[in-house]
């Protein structure tokens, strides 16, 4: 059971109150009409899937029912921090988008 | 060359206090190269080795484990079997792997267990009837069996069912799978082992792939924990690793690596001679040959590779469970654990060539893997041998991301995952 910080609420809470979102900061791209195949496909299915550090969205769905992303090892289940989705998207990028 | 297991070498050893039995398996050293080398000694793994050395002729293989042979899902999963999917391409897929099933055993010369009791998926709701309906009529036009059976003949065959009309979720009815059932896990894995190791094909645990060697777009070879190993041919049989295989090979997967779990209660005297799926309700059981009571559920959500998740799930389970079988309510459970499956966006699996030459990955099988394994490994084994995939698994290349041609069986999932 993990417990996560809400960056909106400011309090920790339990696992159950939060829905996982799945891996953050994937762009929409810009002109999707000038995609390939590939290139759409990429966007929609492929996912990093690391086994390590791992930039994802949990929303808070009993409480405020917004997002937010958490870095969190998916080797360990060690917890970095959580961030609102701008402040998480300047560490992010910050570290150079890293997995 | 080791002997075949027969009634009388059972006798005779047994005369001798069961000593004198020879290894199951070859514990192989790695060689500098083969022609083929298999990712991963599962079930999947182990089986796409014997079918290359026995229906394609190929000597020279080697399966690389980095843990221990059949230690990871094969070791994990519910063991149940069935081949009641909607789709042409799933339902075919898994039929011929229930074929093989039914052959298996004696083919491999180990017994499997293969216990064709039966599997129920029932319908709590008038839309769960119709899904059924569909499924079921689906599978008799591709001649899988299965029957629609209203609440009054489940009830007949699982006695200790609640099927009470004030039920929070009252049992309407079911599809019924009469060759489906379950089998022992971990004979799959030693059974298919001990056949690849007779045909030659070499063993090796302890040894993880930490990288792989690719020149001028084809796999050359592989650096592992325990030496490079040349090679021609890699086929990756990692489930819930194969996206971490891939991104050597500069590869993006659709895979995304969620904790499953499942428990096992002390074992009791026979009460649940069948298996019992519920969509809505969500929980499987089964009773295996020891007594025991072989529950499993939905996913952890969140993406994982420990091998662990939340006890939320666990207590979702067996509410779940108990909804459905209220005398459950008492048993202790005996064990608990995760294993880490590989979910693809269509709930199906990827059997295909990458654009590396010579590396082709057998992967996302998700929740349901084990029932595939014998049809898994025979169709991958003939994709590696031709370089070209089997008329059962060209439905199940990874271009299909690209195309679009999705096979969604996430209906036919058994649970929602």
């Amino acid at each position: 059971m993990f417990v996560f910080f809400c960056p909106h609420c400011g309090e920790n809470r339990e696992e159950e109150e939060f829905g996982y979102g799945g891996e953050a900061f994937i762009p929409r791209p810009a002109t999707p009409e000038t995609l390939n195949d590939d290139a759409w496909g990429d966007y929609l299915f492929m996912r990093k899937n690391p086994k390590g550090w791992h930039w994802e969205m949990w929303s808070h769905n009993t409480g405020c029912r917004k997002f937010f992303v958490v870095k969190r090892n998916t080797a360990t289940n060690a917890i970095a921090g959580s961030w609102t989705l701008s402040d998480g998207r300047k560490a992010y990028d910050a570290e150079g988008g890293a997995t | 060359m080791r002997k075949d297991y027969s009634s009388w070498s059972l006798f005779t050893k047994g005369l001798r206090h069961n000593e004198g039995w020879d290894p199951a398996w070859r514990s192989a050293e790695p060689k500098p190269s083969y022609d083929v080398v298999i990712v991963g000694a599962g079930g999947h793994g182990l089986a796409t080795a014997y079918y290359l050395a026995k229906e394609h002729g190929l000597r020279n293989i080697a399966v690389i484990e980095k843990g221990y042979l059949g230690g990871g899902n094969t070791a994990r999963n519910t063991t149940i079997v069935r081949s009641n999917y909607l789709w042409d391409e799933a339902a075919l897929l898994y039929e011929h792997a229930l074929k093989l099933w039914e052959g298996l055993t004696e083919d491999l010369n180990f017994n499997v267990m293969f216990s064709q009791r039966g599997v129920f998926n029932l319908g709590h709701t008038l839309q769960d009837m119709r899904d059924i309906e569909r499924r079921v009529n689906a599978n008799n036009l591709n001649g899988i069996d299965a029957l629609v059976l209203d609440a009054a003949e489940v009830k007949r065959r699982i006695p200790i069912l609640n099927t009470a009309k004030t039920a929070r979720y009252p049992v309407l009815g079911a599809s019924f799978q009469p060759r489906g059932g379950i089998a022992r896990h971990d004979a799959v894995a030693w059974g298919f082992a001990r056949a690849a190791s007779k045909c030659g094909v070499d063993i090796i645990e302890n040894c993880e792939v930490t990288g792989m060697d690719i020149a001028n777009g084809r796999i050359v070879g592989l650096e592992t924990t325990r030496g490079p190993i040349k090679c021609e041919r890699v086929g990756c049989v990692a489930s819930g690793h194969s996206s971490v295989l891939a991104r050597m090979a500069g590869i993006r997967m659709p895979i995304e690596s969620h904790p499953l779990q499942a428990f096992v209660s002390e074992s009791m005297k026979p009460v649940l001679d069948t298996v019992v799926m519920s969509n809505a309700v969500h929980g499987y059981a089964s009773q295996s040959d020891k007594g025991e009571l072989v529950i499993g559920a939905g996913i952890d959500h969140y993406t994982s590779y420990t091998q662990r998740g939340s006890p939320h799930i666990i207590e979702h389970t067996a509410a779940a469970i108990i909804e459905l079988f209220p005398m459950f309510s008492r048993v202790r459970m005996n064990r608990q654990w995760g294993g880490i499956v590989d979910t693809t966006p269509d709930a199906c699996p990827i059997i295909s060539k990458t654009k590396i030459k010579g590396l082709y990955f057998n992967c996302g099988w998700g929740t349901g893997g084990f029932k595939a394994t014998p049809g898994s490994g025979n169709v991958f084994a003939h994709t590696i041998a031709k370089d070209d995939p089997h008329p059962l698994n060209r439905a199940f290349d990874l271009a299909r991301f690209s195309t679009g041609h999705l096979i969604d069986e996430h209906g036919a999932a058994g649970v929602a995952h």
